[in-house]
């Protein structure tokens, strides 16, 4: 799309001694984009990220920058600047000092440094904060500096690790926003890592999902989330309500699956697995608790649903009502609050219905724990 | 907020404890260090009587350090002055010489060896040290003698066509005198090193920082207390110590602590002894404060 330096990955193995840390990845994030690769805490995400900012050789597999392979190149003469997730500012140095540590390596005077220094302050909204050290600023603060830092290295690509996950959650939130518009403006290539989904959706052009090493799927974070393509990513991103069972009858791009618990249910199947599902495969089937909602009229048949309320909450813009569901999980339903008066169901029997575009069915697989 | 630190001290450690405490620590620094220091001082303030008797106070004594005995030829005390110098120097160079040293060992312990490689690489620096301070100089001193292992392998490379004497030329000294300190260079530079976030190296790496650079503007500074402490500690033992210079030292080459000793125990002149002590124990003092005062370094740092 824009002009930015893409990153490939290209049949990327990373093993440390036995332990196979990345398995096969093969990634391609176009230049100027705002890529994301997500998954829970030992996936394998910042293991890829320290072999793109070179300090990790790849034990198979190539990474390239802007088409050009790093084989050989060290940190220090990539194009890529990296966000640690701790920040690592300088703390004796003056934050100017920090932000423009890259030109006095380049060798660049005092006063150049100085002005450019400036420059980037303006940027990232704190004037004239200069002369102060990185202990003296707010958490929020040492972070638009790491980000100035890393920036004043005219990086093509830049690599953040976790960065916003030491702030409270409103600065958290507050800040998705200012990467967002950082990189929009910058234009170029953002390789981000985290565990927090909301993170990946809020800022991502596209996402990776990782678990165990391996990548599950890559897509933008819509298709992430309406059209996962394995069991992990359908209950890894977003909360999510599984059917375990087996497919008694293909339709077309939907599916018909004989659940464990309750009955038989109809399914789109998610596109990664249309054509390849078939008669007698163990599947899951997931559907969103917003999806679901409490049937008005009817009971039998191939959308609904019926269990027995365990308990039920009130979360302000949701009501939320907890049933018996498969495999020692509940299955939660989020009815949004317009105002409508909410009846007690507790220990009673209601039946569920869902759309079939609202329920998505892939083949039986690991859950994401949390 | 009356008596807030003795209140807070009793508070915290009891009675019995904290009134043991203060006892043992008022014992310690006042008649063990503070006390004797004072007698010396006093000492060599005072005329030296061969009786034994208390002379009167006098400056006698400082007076004899620069120039000389009275009615000596020479305008000043050229021999001792010369010594004193010469020490100083030399402690200087021992421990710029040590700092050298002991900083890639430092920096290799703090932030490179993990686990078991670490452990390993202590003990080996610490094991050397259960053979006393007497035997390690007596060691190298046969290393470095005219038989000994060095020009032994010299002359036997053929670098060397006859033994080069090492003893007259103080390398022995100077190297009995480095090896004699290194722990005390290591470790305060080891604790603080350990203690640097190691993703600040990697930042800085990323940033484009070469090696050099990354230990001159990120380790460096850092390590800064630890390095000061290490100085200090080194160049003030460098330049009181006495065994190593007895026993590595050639025939000519004097130690200052060697005239102090001499005063006091040859000479039986205590009065003359003290107040060249004073005087090294003073510039010393004098020295470190410069440096300090030169490298930016608190006081509060030494002790990190």
């Amino acid at each position: 799309m824009s002009a930015g330096v893409g990153v490939n990955l290209e049949n990327l193995w990373i093993r440390f001694g036995d332990f196979v840390a990345v398995r096969d990845a093969n990634v391609n994030i176009n230049g100027g984009d705002f890529f994301s690769f997500l998954g829970p805490s030992g996936c394998g995400k910042t293991t890829i990220l320290r072999s793109v900012s070179g300090f990790l050789d790849p034990s198979e597999g190539r990474v390239l920058i802007g088409g050009n392979d790093m084989a050989g190149i060290g940190p220090n003469k990539r194009p890529t600047a990296l966000i640690f997730q701790n920040l690592a500012l300088f703390p004796l140095m003056k934050v100017w000092e920090n932000i423009t540590f890259s030109m006095e390596i380049a060798g660049a005077s005092a006063k150049e440094r100085r002005k450019r220094a400036d420059e980037l302050l303006d940027m990232i909204a704190l004037p004239g904060q200069g002369d102060k050290l990185p202990s003296e600023l707010s958490g929020g603060q040492k972070q638009r500096v790491a980000i100035a830092r890393a920036l004043c290295a005219e990086p093509d690509v830049l690599l953040l690790d976790e960065p916003l996950s030491a702030l409270d959650l409103k600065l958290r939130q507050h800040m998705r926003t200012e990467l967002r518009e950082i990189q929009k403006r910058v234009g170029i290539t953002f390789i981000y890592i985290t565990h927090d989904q909301g993170e990946a959706l809020t800022m991502s052009d596209n996402i990776a999902v990782m678990k165990a090493g391996i990548i599950d799927q890559i897509g933008d974070g819509k298709t992430i989330y309406n059209d996962p393509s394995t069991a992990f990513v359908a209950s890894f991103v977003g909360e999510n309500n599984v059917f375990r069972g087996t497919v008694k009858e293909i339709r077309g791009k939907e599916a018909l699956i004989a659940t464990n618990r309750s009955g038989d249910l109809v399914s789109r199947i998610s596109t990664a697995n249309q054509g390849k599902m078939k008669v007698g495969d163990e599947a899951m089937m997931f559907i969103r608790p917003e999806a679901l909602s409490i049937a008005e009229t009817g009971s039998a048949g191939d959308h609904f649903v019926t269990a027995k309320v365990n308990h039920e909450e009130f979360e302000g813009n949701t009501f939320n009502i907890f049933t018996e569901g498969d495999g020692g999980k509940e299955i939660k339903v989020s009815i949004p609050n317009l105002g409508q008066t909410f009846e007690d169901h507790t220990g009673q029997q209601i039946t569920l219905e869902y759309e079939t575009q609202n329920a998505v069915a892939v083949p039986a697989g690991e859950l994401a724990t949390e | 907020m009356k008596n807030g630190f003795l209140h807070n001290f009793y508070q915290h450690n009891g009675k019995v404890l904290g009134t043991t405490l203060l006892v043992v620590m008022t014992f310690w620094i006042g008649v063990l260090i503070i006390l004797p220091q004072l007698s010396m001082l006093d000492y060599s303030l005072r005329e030296y009587l061969p009786s034994g008797e208390v002379g009167d106070y006098t400056l006698k004594n400082y007076r004899h350090l620069i120039y000389g005995a009275e009615g000596a030829s020479d305008a000043y005390n050229y021999v001792d002055l010369k010594v004193f110098m010469r020490t100083i120097i030399a402690a200087i160079c021992v421990t710029i010489f040590n700092l050298l040293l002991c900083y890639p060992i430092a920096f290799f312990l703090g932030q490179v060896a993990k686990g078991m490689k670490l452990r390993i690489f202590a003990m080996l620096l610490i094991i050397p040290y259960w053979i006393n301070e007497i035997l390690r100089a007596f060691a190298l001193k046969i290393i470095f003698g005219a038989t000994g292992m060095i020009n032994a392998v010299l002359i036997g490379m053929g670098i060397l066509d006859e033994p080069f004497d090492f003893i007259r030329a103080d390398v022995a000294l100077y190297a009995g005198l480095g090896y004699a300190y290194i722990l005390l260079m290591v470790f305060p530079m080891y604790n603080v090193i350990e203690s640097l976030d190691g993703n600040q190296i990697e930042a800085a790496r990323d940033l484009g920082a070469p090696w050099w650079r990354i230990h001159w503007r990120i380790v460096v500074p850092y390590a800064k207390p630890g390095i000061s402490s290490g100085c200090t500690m080194v160049f003030m033992l460098s330049a009181g110590a006495l065994a190593a210079p007895q026993i590595l030292g050639g025939p000519s080459s004097l130690w200052f602590t060697q005239i102090i000793y001499q005063w006091f125990n040859d000479g039986g002149n205590w009065s003359q002894g003290a107040a060249y002590a004073v005087v090294l124990l003073v510039s010393c003092i004098i020295i470190v404060l410069a440096f300090m005062k030169l490298f930016k370094v608190n006081m509060g740092d030494i002790g990190k």
